[in-house]
């Protein structure tokens, strides 16, 4: 009895080496290109597709990284870390790339790649692949934040700050629902919030060349503004402890008027709550003054490719597949994420599933850009951290103690919350 | 590990006659050589696996590291530490971590021992009384987090329901009292069975016997019980205070540090692993080794606690 389980046990363990072994199956035929980016719903018909043009050339697989971009950003940095040559083509929240090129992690894009990637792309999202003048990545989507609001409470979507929040206190005061929904918990999503109004309202975090912490009179205004919308009790709840996911279920179970959030919310609630989504419209991010619009944080993911990549040039080529513009048409109607390549907004088939197109081009076009900084991930967390809970931010001391956290943190010193 | 083979066979040396004694060291040498042999692949696993990485950190620790700028890597001798204890942000999460763990560990053994007693003398059903009891222990911390954390958040949660208009997790002092209650839910299981160990050390005679004495039951619980039970009481405690000051899962689920609510294993991975901050991190894993080892030697030393069994107390 003891023997046959030894046996089986020892079976077991050969099993498992070879199935590892064949991971990484490259020993003559087609090379496996492993893609690790976080889920999107139809990226495997991209993939498959991708596969089908390769004519052999290679396969790619597509590994899925968590939900969260930082559980994404986690893993890739521990396996790249320790030098994993299992990693071929990463997709890189556009906060990241200047921290991986920073690292040496991710290979430049030259020649007729480099070519390709930039061909026809939109400038905010191409500025954030770039690091020192050179370009790290291609961009495989950009996203923007809209204001989502429900048309059978409100006739005019508000142009401001100040008008959205005294719209939802008439709301309040007739007793319908009636408050703005948006992500306020102590993570990235926060930052975008407060890096969007200090845009809009012409601040600066960083100086421009992003070696020193700024905070000027604008960010210092946006701090006020985010504190008096955290306190004027137009918020949910658990505004300070809210992420996208939440905050797109609390505005389709009803109790919203207003939604700031990425794209991703519509195709979501066509799904999920048809009613709805009938009165449910969109226009542009409120502004700060009335006579100058609102900037918007510009999110995305780009491609780029990992330095210990076994098979770099088809890496190069896979990720040029799947971000070209017939895929990025496909994955914009299917999966809600706006394209980098401007003209894929004018194919008529993205007006019917893809409505708020204009909308967001429009913002594309003027996009506020988070400070691109190799060690943006801490500035971010420090910033996140002084912000939170936004009804405690005190406007001039917090400034003041984030002209202090962020000079430590672009320094690689001081300690991250 | 030596010790205790040590003061092992030094009792049984003491206990052997003298006329054998000569003869039977020879034996004794042999059998401690052959222990060490086979002690040997265990010690050697043990320095790869753990004495090595700790080595490596306090190396790190040393150093300006940080993956983003892999040029700027240099030796900075202890101007880390001096970073790192002179941060506000260090000492607050110091404080929680401290206040988690007293405040934990306490309510732990008070619940732990109501617990042990009920399921010690348990006559109907024992074994379905101690498998409930033990349930909460063999749920995933992370998975029990997220049950918490859906729990108290408003609209998907029946608890924070019962408060109007209300989010406690995204407060301090409530967001603080939900991982403690989190935590003791969790772990007063396991107290309850390590003391439930000792109370079987307690002799029913000599409760019989105090009862005959006229002792009342609280006096047989605080005269002979408590005294008896004690190593098993202060490995009990001594096992739940060094877990309880590694706390990270319950936090990194119920709140990600907001508010103020990060423990030092919590900003130990921030700074580690988000920041990718090598030299601080490690500065700050070497402070919370530092900081468990002096709560085991205060444990070891001066409360005598030692494992169940191997000390004279414990032998009874």
């Amino acid at each position: 009895m003891r023997r046959i389980r030894r046996v089986a046990a020892a079976a077991v363990a050969v099993a498992l080496l070879g199935s590892s072994a064949a991971c990484g199956g490259d020993e003559g035929g087609t090379p496996t290109i492993n893609l690790y980016i976080g889920p999107e719903q139809n990226l495997q018909k991209v993939v498959d597709d991708c596969n089908a043009k390769a004519g052999g050339q290679y396969r790619i697989s597509y590994q899925v990284l968590p939900r969260d971009a930082d559980g994404q950003r986690v893993q890739m940095v521990r396996r790249l870390a320790a030098e994993d040559d299992g990693m071929d083509v990463l997709g890189l929240d556009v906060t990241w790339t200047q921290e991986f090129a920073s690292a040496d992690w991710i290979l430049e894009w030259t020649g007729e790649n480099k070519a390709e990637a930039e061909r026809g792309t939109l400038a905010g999202p191409l500025a954030s692949a770039r690091y020192e003048d050179k370009l790290y990545a291609a961009p495989k989507n950009t996203n923007v934040q809209l204001l989502w609001y429900r048309s059978d409470l409100v006739s005019q979507p508000p142009k401001t700050w100040d008008e959205m929040i005294q719209q939802a206190l008439d709301l309040k005061a007739q007793g319908k629902p009636y408050q703005v929904i948006t992500m306020g918990a102590q993570y990235e999503g926060l930052v975008v919030l407060y890096n969007t109004i200090a845009v809009s309202a012409g601040g600066h975090i960083l100086n421009d060349d992003g070696t020193k912490a700024d905070m000027d009179a604008g960010a210092v205004r946006a701090l006020e503004i985010l504190h008096r919308f955290a306190t004027a009790g137009v918020t949910s709840p658990s505004f300070s402890n809210t992420i996208e996911d939440p905050a797109r279920l609390e505005f389709q179970s009803g109790g919203g008027a207003f939604q700031l959030n990425w794209p991703f919310v519509y195709p979501a609630m066509q799904e999920a709550a048809p009613d709805l989504a009938k009165n449910v419209k969109w226009a542009r991010y409120p502004a700060v003054d009335a006579s100058t619009p609102s900037r918007v944080t510009i999110g995305g993911y780009n491609l780029a490719v990992s330095r210990y990549s076994k098979h770099p040039d088809q890496a190069f080529a896979a990720a040029l597949c799947l971000r070209n513009a017939e895929h990025q048409k496909f994955s914009a109607i299917n999966d809600g994420v706006p394209p980098t390549i401007e003209s894929v907004y004018a194919d008529p088939e993205m007006a019917k599933a893809y409505p708020m197109k204009d909308t967001i081009l429009e913002e594309l076009k003027d996009p506020a850009v988070r400070p691109l900084s190799p060690a943006y991930q801490n500035i971010s967390t420090v910033i996140a951290a002084a912000l939170s809970p936004p009804s405690s931010i005190k406007p001039e001391q917090t400034a003041k103690q984030l002209r202090g956290s962020i000079q430590d943190a672009l320094e690689s010193k001081g300690v991250l919350p | 590990m030596t010790s205790v083979a040590d003061r092992g066979a030094k009792h049984r040396a003491e206990t052997l006659s003298k006329v054998d004694k000569a003869r039977l060291s020879e034996g004794k040498r042999a059998e401690r050589r052959l222990a060490w042999l086979l002690c040997a692949p265990a010690v050697l696993v043990m320095v790869a696996v753990a004495g090595y990485p700790i080595l490596y950190s306090v190396w790190l620790s040393l150093q300006r590291y940080d993956l983003k700028f892999p040029d700027e890597r240099e030796f900075v001798g202890l101007s880390n530490y001096v970073t790192v204890l002179s941060n506000e942000i260090w000492w607050t999460a110091f404080g929680v971590t401290t206040l988690i763990t007293v405040v934990t560990v306490a309510v732990e053994l008070v619940l732990g021992m109501a617990l042990a007693l009920i399921m010690h003398r348990t006559l109907v059903g024992r074994g379905v009384v101690r498998t409930a009891a033990l349930i909460p222990y063999g749920i995933v911390t992370v998975v029990a987090a997220f049950s918490w954390r859906y729990a108290w958040t408003p609209g998907t949660g029946y608890l924070a329901n019962l408060f109007e208009d209300s989010a406690p997790l995204t407060e301090r002092a409530s967001s603080l009292a939900i991982i403690m209650l989190a935590e003791i839910w969790k772990t007063t299981p396991f107290m309850a069975l390590l003391l439930m160990a000792g109370l079987a050390l307690v002799p029913e005679d000599l409760l019989k016997a105090a009862a005959m004495d006229g002792a009342t039951a609280w006096q047989r619980f605080t005269k002979v019980m408590l005294p008896v039970m004690k190593p098993a009481i202060l490995v009990a405690l001594l096992f739940r205070t060094l877990d309880a000051f590694r706390v990270f899962d319950n936090i990194y689920v119920l709140t990600a540090g907001a508010n103020d609510t990060s423990s030092v294993s919590m900003l130990t991975y921030n700074n580690l692993i988000r920041g990718l901050n090598l030299g601080i991190g490690s500065t700050m894993s070497v402070l919370i080794f530092v900081a468990v080892a002096i709560i085991a030697f205060i444990f070891v030393k001066l409360f005598g606690t030692a494992a169940p069994g191997s000390s004279e107390e414990g032998r009874r």
